[in-house]
């Protein structure tokens, strides 16, 4: 009996979308066959996407901290039910590998790490500070909003999810673009995503060539932050458009190791947060 | 249900408005200015490879104080290699030792206090109760904090080691020059990092004075240089190549030029930039508290305040009574001599600044709101602007939207608290904000809301060493003070 292959989508806002650039590029697998055609999002996707993320983002910031952290642990087992499907599309072979199945199993512990971190991190971060009058001061965190992410092309699942957890950790909403040679991970994490909980919008995943989207996201006002992996040109480019709007952008090498331990760490999550102080008087 | 009509006569005031004078109070303290300042590299003043000086004068009259040396691109360059040397043994040195120079440094300017304060006035214009009672205190105590800081970062960031980053490029603003260069200064070298600072044109005096502090308290050569001039000498400290992080405190224009100077170079930057806070009077909030927390948000160091309370947001049923007791609250104020005791309202700091204020204060009564001033008597030289209030100002207004970095207040009216955050936060800054309210809850909920990195809840500028510092959206980003400001100075590995 024929095949039913799938067209891969993008998920944006809860959604599977084609882009409405209306191009597609041709992805094939390890042997040169066609495999499927994956969507060429345009600078539109792109802002059609962050206003998902604007419209899901406020909702997904006032969550419990204990009620995020269930959301990020029920993710790792909804990708742990899918596993070897999702280690099949990260070994671009068909089939698993040793080291796509380690990919994968890395990726479900590290947001199994991070869910964690959830109702924790302010404990981490935040403080109360001794100030020399009588008031009461504290700093405390807040999401900066929307963040996006540009991820790397190595480690396609590890490495786009080691970006994006730390930030949606804290309430952000993420719009990230997969890596460009190997994006079918990305394709089928949305599909996991959006069995998740996790509400629709917080994380939206975008394919395409990072050339027709880099300028959108350094430029986009309402884009509060970047985390990318980037050589120095991209590097240059998303600082330079960033600076119009004063966005903080955190630039990662190429070279990076998704594996190692540091990533699990709660400072990534501080990237992406604002510190809030708040004085109160102490009555006397 | 119509508003209770008050049946209690009003409280009878005395206002003695111009029936006699005061007399002079001026400070009389010797201020040691010497008449011309070289620039301090390698631990020692030395003469500027462009021969070129420029002259520093006071804003209260006008007069030259000194003559302040012009760093050139080489200028800039040798400070650089004296700090990126340094910074081989300073670093290394434990943090006990490094904090031992600092606590001295603390120690040092305590006891030159009051001359300090009086070269801050006159070199910068503001009271001189301010300098003496707030910027001399607040710089060495932000010394002392940073001291204790330097054998104990161990403790900073759980899971990880600061790294200090080495050789750190710091432009600083004219509004607290001291205190400017006391936050950079501290959190730098407490992390083991060396510094070039570039202080602001108009008042470079302080940092140059304090030079000979750290010659007191034997710095070791090349930990802190200090270079002068304007914005190219400023240039040339945040593109030189051995700066491994810039932290600049000014405007968000400069800000975004700095930014995009630095993009692909991989140094780190901290932004502190300018500011449009609201301040938030509830109908509940004690009026007159609240009246003395405004006029301290704008009127506080001649407005001259990124985190300055410029647009105050004022719950429309309280709003006439508020705006009653705020003009004869200004009847009250004293503008004048910076040096005299008496002064509330000092000096504009620069003749450019006082054009500036004017432009905008002229873009108000244009666009349509109604100006305030109470009748006051300015100086006949120097550069003086007396409290001004716009009431009727629409949020579109450019005193509404700009910031004016003067002693100009914008008033505006809300309804409801969604209303006064919407208003707040409606604009690129987000650097600080009050809320005045005898409700808990109510500064909690509107604390949660207002996009801003400080809130000053029945209170306003108040500052602390172990208080971060800092803005959201284009106020910048990074903090300064308290454990979050040290994390900035650092790489954690």
């Amino acid at each position: 009996m024929q095949k039913i292959p799938k067209t891969p989508k993008c998920y944006v806002g809860g959604a599977f979308v084609r882009s409405e650039s209306g191009r597609v590029a041709p992805l094939t697998d390890y042997a040169g066959n066609f495999f499927a055609n994956i969507p060429r999002c345009g600078a539109k996707d792109l802002r059609n996407a962050v206003q998902a993320a604007a419209k899901a983002g406020a909702g997904w910031a006032k969550r419990t901290p204990y009620n995020r952290a269930q959301i990020l642990y029920r993710l790792a087992e909804m990708i742990e039910s899918r596993s070897a499907e999702l280690a099949a599309a990260v070994s671009d072979r068909g089939s698993p590998d040793l080291q796509s199945i380690t990919e994968v199993s890395a990726t479900i512990s590290r947001i199994v790490y991070f869910a964690g971190w959830a109702d924790k991190y302010e404990q981490v971060l935040g403080s109360v500070n001794p100030v020399s009058s009588p008031h009461f001061n504290f700093t405390l965190t807040e999401p900066v909003g929307i963040v996006g992410v540009l991820a790397p092309e190595n480690a396609p699942l590890l490495g786009l999810l080691t970006l994006i957890l730390p930030i949606i950790t804290s309430g952000n909403s993420v719009v990230a673009l997969a890596s460009r040679s190997r994006p079918y991970p990305a394709i089928l994490l949305g599909e996991m995503l959006a069995t998740s909980d996790l509400p629709g919008g917080v994380v939206n995943l975008l394919t395409g060539e990072r050339k027709d989207l880099l300028a959108t996201f350094a430029t986009h006002q309402h884009i509060r932050a970047i985390a990318a992996v980037a050589d120095h040109a991209d590097a240059t480019a998303l600082e330079q458009g960033a600076a119009e709007s004063l966005k903080r952008v955190k630039i990662l090498s190429p070279q990076t190791d998704w594996f190692s331990p540091k990533h699990d760490s709660v400072w990534p999550i501080r990237d992406f947060t604002e510190a809030k102080t708040v004085w109160h008087p102490i009555g006397s | 249900m119509p508003a209770k009509k008050s049946t209690r006569p009003a409280a009878r005031e005395l206002l003695f408005g111009d029936l006699w004078e005061y007399d002079p109070s001026p400070e009389s303290a010797p201020a040691f200015i010497e008449p011309r300042y070289g620039l301090f590299i390698n631990g020692r003043f030395i003469a500027p490879k462009t021969r070129k000086y420029f002259d520093s004068i006071s804003p209260r009259n006008e007069e030259k104080l000194a003559e302040i040396a012009l760093a050139g691109a080489a200028d800039v360059d040798a400070a650089y290699q004296a700090a990126a040397t340094a910074f081989i043994s300073w670093r290394k040195l434990p943090g006990a030792e490094r904090g031992k120079y600092l606590f001295r440094i603390a120690r040092l300017l305590q006891d030159r206090a009051r001359e300090f304060a009086v070269a801050e006035t006159l070199d910068g214009g503001k009271p001189i109760t301010e300098s003496r009672d707030f910027d001399l205190p607040m710089a060495a105590a932000h010394f002392f904090y940073h001291a204790g800081w330097a054998d104990k970062l161990d403790h900073l960031a759980p899971g990880r080691a600061l790294v200090p980053l080495g050789a750190i490029g710091q432009v600083i603003p004219w509004n607290f020059p001291l205190l400017m260069l006391a936050w950079k200064i501290a959190p730098a070298l407490a992390t083991g990092n060396t510094v070039v600072l570039k202080p602001a044109e108009t008042t470079s005096i302080t940092a140059l004075k304090f030079a000979s502090i750290l010659l007191d308290a034997g710095l070791p050569p090349g930990v802190v240089n200090i270079v002068t001039g304007a914005a190219e000498t400023g240039a040339a400290v945040v593109n030189h190549p051995l700066a491994a992080k810039i932290a600049f405190t000014g405007s968000t224009a400069v800000g975004k030029i700095i930014r995009h100077s630095l993009a692909g170079s991989a140094k780190r930057l901290t932004l502190e930039l300018g500011g449009k806070a609201a301040n938030i009077v509830f109908d509940d909030a004690p009026l007159d508290q609240a009246v003395e927390g405004i006029v301290n948000g704008i009127f506080f160091n001649q407005g001259h305040v990124c985190c300055a309370g410029a647009r105050l947001l004022v719950q429309e049923n309280v709003a006439r009574d508020l705006t009653a007791r705020l003009k004869r609250r200004l009847a009250t104020l004293r503008v004048g001599d910076p040096l005299d005791k008496n002064t509330d309202i000092g000096a504009i700091n620069s003749k450019q600044q006082l054009a500036k204020i004017q432009q905008l204060v002229q873009s108000g009564i244009d666009e349509g709101a109604e100006i305030h001033q109470p009748a006051c008597k300015l100086p006949a030289k120097g550069f003086y602007f007396p409290p001004t209030l716009f009431s009727g100002v629409a949020q579109s207004h450019r005193i509404a939207t700009e910031e004016i970095f003067g002693p100009v207040l914008s008033i505006l009216t809300f309804r409801t608290p969604e209303e006064a955050i919407e208003k707040a936060n409606n604009t690129p800054f987000g650097l600080s904000a009050g809320v005045w309210t005898d409700k808990g809850s109510k500064i909690l909920m509107m604390a949660s809301k207002l996009k801003a990195g400080v809130v000053w809840a029945n209170t306003y500028h108040k500052f602390d060493p172990s208080s971060p510092f800092g803005g959201y959206k284009q106020s910048g980003f990074g903090r300064e003070g308290g454990k979050h400001g040290l994390l900035d100075y650092a790489e954690l590995v």
